[in-house]
């Protein structure tokens, strides 16, 4: 089985965020820059399909040179080659195509991703690459077993869970509970010295026309300061809460 | 009358669970009512399998295109985008409006690509322009905004839960039921079984929600925040530390990595407040947290604060809703 996980860098959750350029362009000095925290669940489910039904794990990443410490960091957990298709990711849709060539060029059975990225949280570019190849299509993946070709997934959906049979060729978009977090790996010395080693091929992109494109950024409004109300003083509370805030 | 230009009418599927709108389908609904005014254009509004879609012409739906079909009795993200592509062609719809449902951002990004259209996700407002065509949407873990011009002629908008409102708008709505074509190469992904926890408001669907943390000591804690939560209505949910530590279910963790929560009301109770737990409850309207240290960060994001120990004040805070409640019912 070859499997591909996509890999988005993202800014640290904790990062402090700021636009420059009147406000057209994210500013990323100071900012730490992580593997979308999604995109390690399904990582390291790739890792359980290498050791226990000997997959091949490619990793890849649609960036600039930047990005590379993440696909080697990719590397030191495990995954046996990386691909960066060298380009600035524009929108969902122009990534997807990206991804989309790569898997057809590639000949993978599994695309795992997390299913959305930390920073816009959009859950496009599973569901985009999945129409775009054709492949079956299963977001919101909290558990998965591969037997053959046939695929077992259960997804979470409102209120509860949906065991849902499929089969490869297969895009997974993948959350929480596909491992759970005490499973998540951090690499280890030993995977970082072989991680050096390991190919990290850079490819050219294929050229689209964005369907989107960024304008501007805002941050919200400031909010005012925290009302605060006694502790033997609930009354106050409930009074804010129905008069004021008009949520009860 | 004023003139329409119904070829490029605004289409909303307006989704329904076991034939029930949710108050989404309301919000979707009103939200593409407003983009049709202001395009000069016709709303169109999909139902599938849904019991009185009548419903939704209180909220502006002029047309109502109904589809009833048992193959689409169960959501499947491939068939119902499929659905709505082919309502789109009978309707020469140019903009579809999903909600941001589990099930809505499953089948959005297949819509995209079925119409070759345009997706933003997340979007919280009407098109501050639509010519060009430009949506505002949610950015860096809701700590920001974008606005994102949509350049293609088709565009699919994926609306953040609780961030237009539900507008009512009564009109008298043209219903016409929809024949789809529906073919197995849609049903890849084949449902087997659905696991559902009844009577239990989900945090999805939940206009209050009330969450707790490591601050309550120990899951034999928990009866209070249920009781919390059954006065008020109200879903449960917690921190990721109490998750990890198996004092609660997963499915109730939220924040980053856990379940978005964009309610009316949050009460966080002796939750801190991590930026990873602010990431995913900040859409919430207004929130509350209760907790003993005044130097958590969560006094920084909420509206409303009392600096306190949770097993002092949740029990009284019970008792006088109560009271409200009775009060006011």
């Amino acid at each position: 089985m070859k499997i591909l996980v996509c890999i988005s860098h993202v800014p640290d959750t904790t990062s402090k965020i700021n636009f420059t350029d009147n406000d057209t362009k994210f500013d990323t000095s100071g900012v730490q820059f992580v593997i979308n925290p999604y995109d390690e669940f399904v990582l390291t489910r790739s890792m359980w399909f290498k050791e226990r039904q000997g997959a091949s794990v490619t990793v890849v990443n649609v960036g600039n040179a930047v990005t590379e410490p993440t696909l080697r960091k990719a590397l030191a957990i495990g995954a046996d080659d990386a691909i960066r298709v060298n380009t600035e990711p524009v929108d969902g849709m122009s990534v997807a195509k990206e991804l989309a060539e790569i898997v057809k060029n590639g000949g993978y059975d599994l695309v795992l991703a997390g299913k959305e990225s930390s920073d816009y949280n959009g859950q496009m570019v599973p569901g985009m690459l999945a129409a775009l190849t054709d492949f079956n299509f299963v977001n919101g993946c909290v558990g998965m077993e591969v037997d053959g070709t046939n695929v077992t997934a259960t997804r979470e959906i409102d209120g509860g869970s949906e065991t849902v049979a499929t089969s490869l060729p297969l895009v997974v978009g993948g959350q929480k509970g596909i491992v759970e977090e005490s499973h998540l790996r951090i690499p280890n010395m030993r995977g970082i010295m072989m991680a050096r080693k390991k190919p990290l091929n850079v490819v050219e992109s294929v050229s689209s026309e964005n369907a989107t494109s960024s304008q501007s950024f805002e941050k919200p409004a400031p909010k005012g300061a925290v009302k605060l109300v006694d502790a033997d003083n609930v009354d106050e509370l409930i009074s804010l809460l129905h008069n004021e805030a008009k949520v009860i | 009358m004023t003139f329409k230009n119904i070829d490029m009418s605004v289409l909303v599927y307006a989704s329904s669970t076991d034939g029930k709108f949710k108050k989404s389908a309301f919000e979707v609904v009103s939200y593409g009512k407003k983009v049709a005014e202001q395009l000069g254009t016709n709303v169109v509004a999909l139902t599938i399998n849904a019991n009185d879609a009548s419903e939704l012409q209180n909220y502006g739906a002029e047309t109502i295109v109904t589809v009833s079909n048992d193959q689409l009795s169960v959501f499947n993200a491939k068939a119902y985008a499929s659905v709505v592509k082919q309502v789109a062609g009978a309707k020469g719809a140019s903009i579809i409006v999903v909600d941001s449902s589990i099930d809505g951002l499953y089948l959005g990004p297949l819509v995209s690509v079925a119409l070759n259209a345009g997706y933003v996700s997340n979007v919280v407002a009407a098109p501050s322009s639509t010519s060009p065509f430009i949506l505002k949407r949610k950015a860096f873990s809701n700590k920001g905004f974008n606005n994102t011009e949509v350049s293609t002629e088709n565009k699919v908008i994926g609306l953040a839960k609780n961030s237009y409102g539900v507008h009512e708008n009564a009109v008298s709505a043209s219903t016409e039921s929809f024949d789809v074509a529906i073919s197995d190469a849609d049903f890849g992904v084949k449902s087997t079984a659905i696991e559902k926890a009844t009577g239990k408001v989900t945090i999805a669907d939940a206009d209050v929600v009330v969450s707790a943390g490591r601050g309550l000591k120990g899951p034999e804690n928990w009866g209070m925040i249920e009781e919390l939560a059954e006065v008020l209505g109200a879903a449960t949910a917690c921190s990721k530390p109490v998750s990890d530590l198996g004092w609660r279910p997963h499915a109730e963790h939220v924040g980053q990595t856990g379940k978005p929560v964009a309610s009316n009301l949050y009460i966080a109770i002796g939750i801190s407040g991590a930026i990873q737990h602010l990431a995913g409850i900040n859409a919430s309207k207004v929130k509350v947290v209760i907790n003993t240290d005044p130097e958590a960060p969560f006094f920084k994001a909420a509206d409303y604060g009392i600096v306190g120990d949770a097993f002092e004040v949740v029990p009284q805070l019970i008792s006088k809703l109560k009271d409200f409640k009775a009060q006011n019912s």
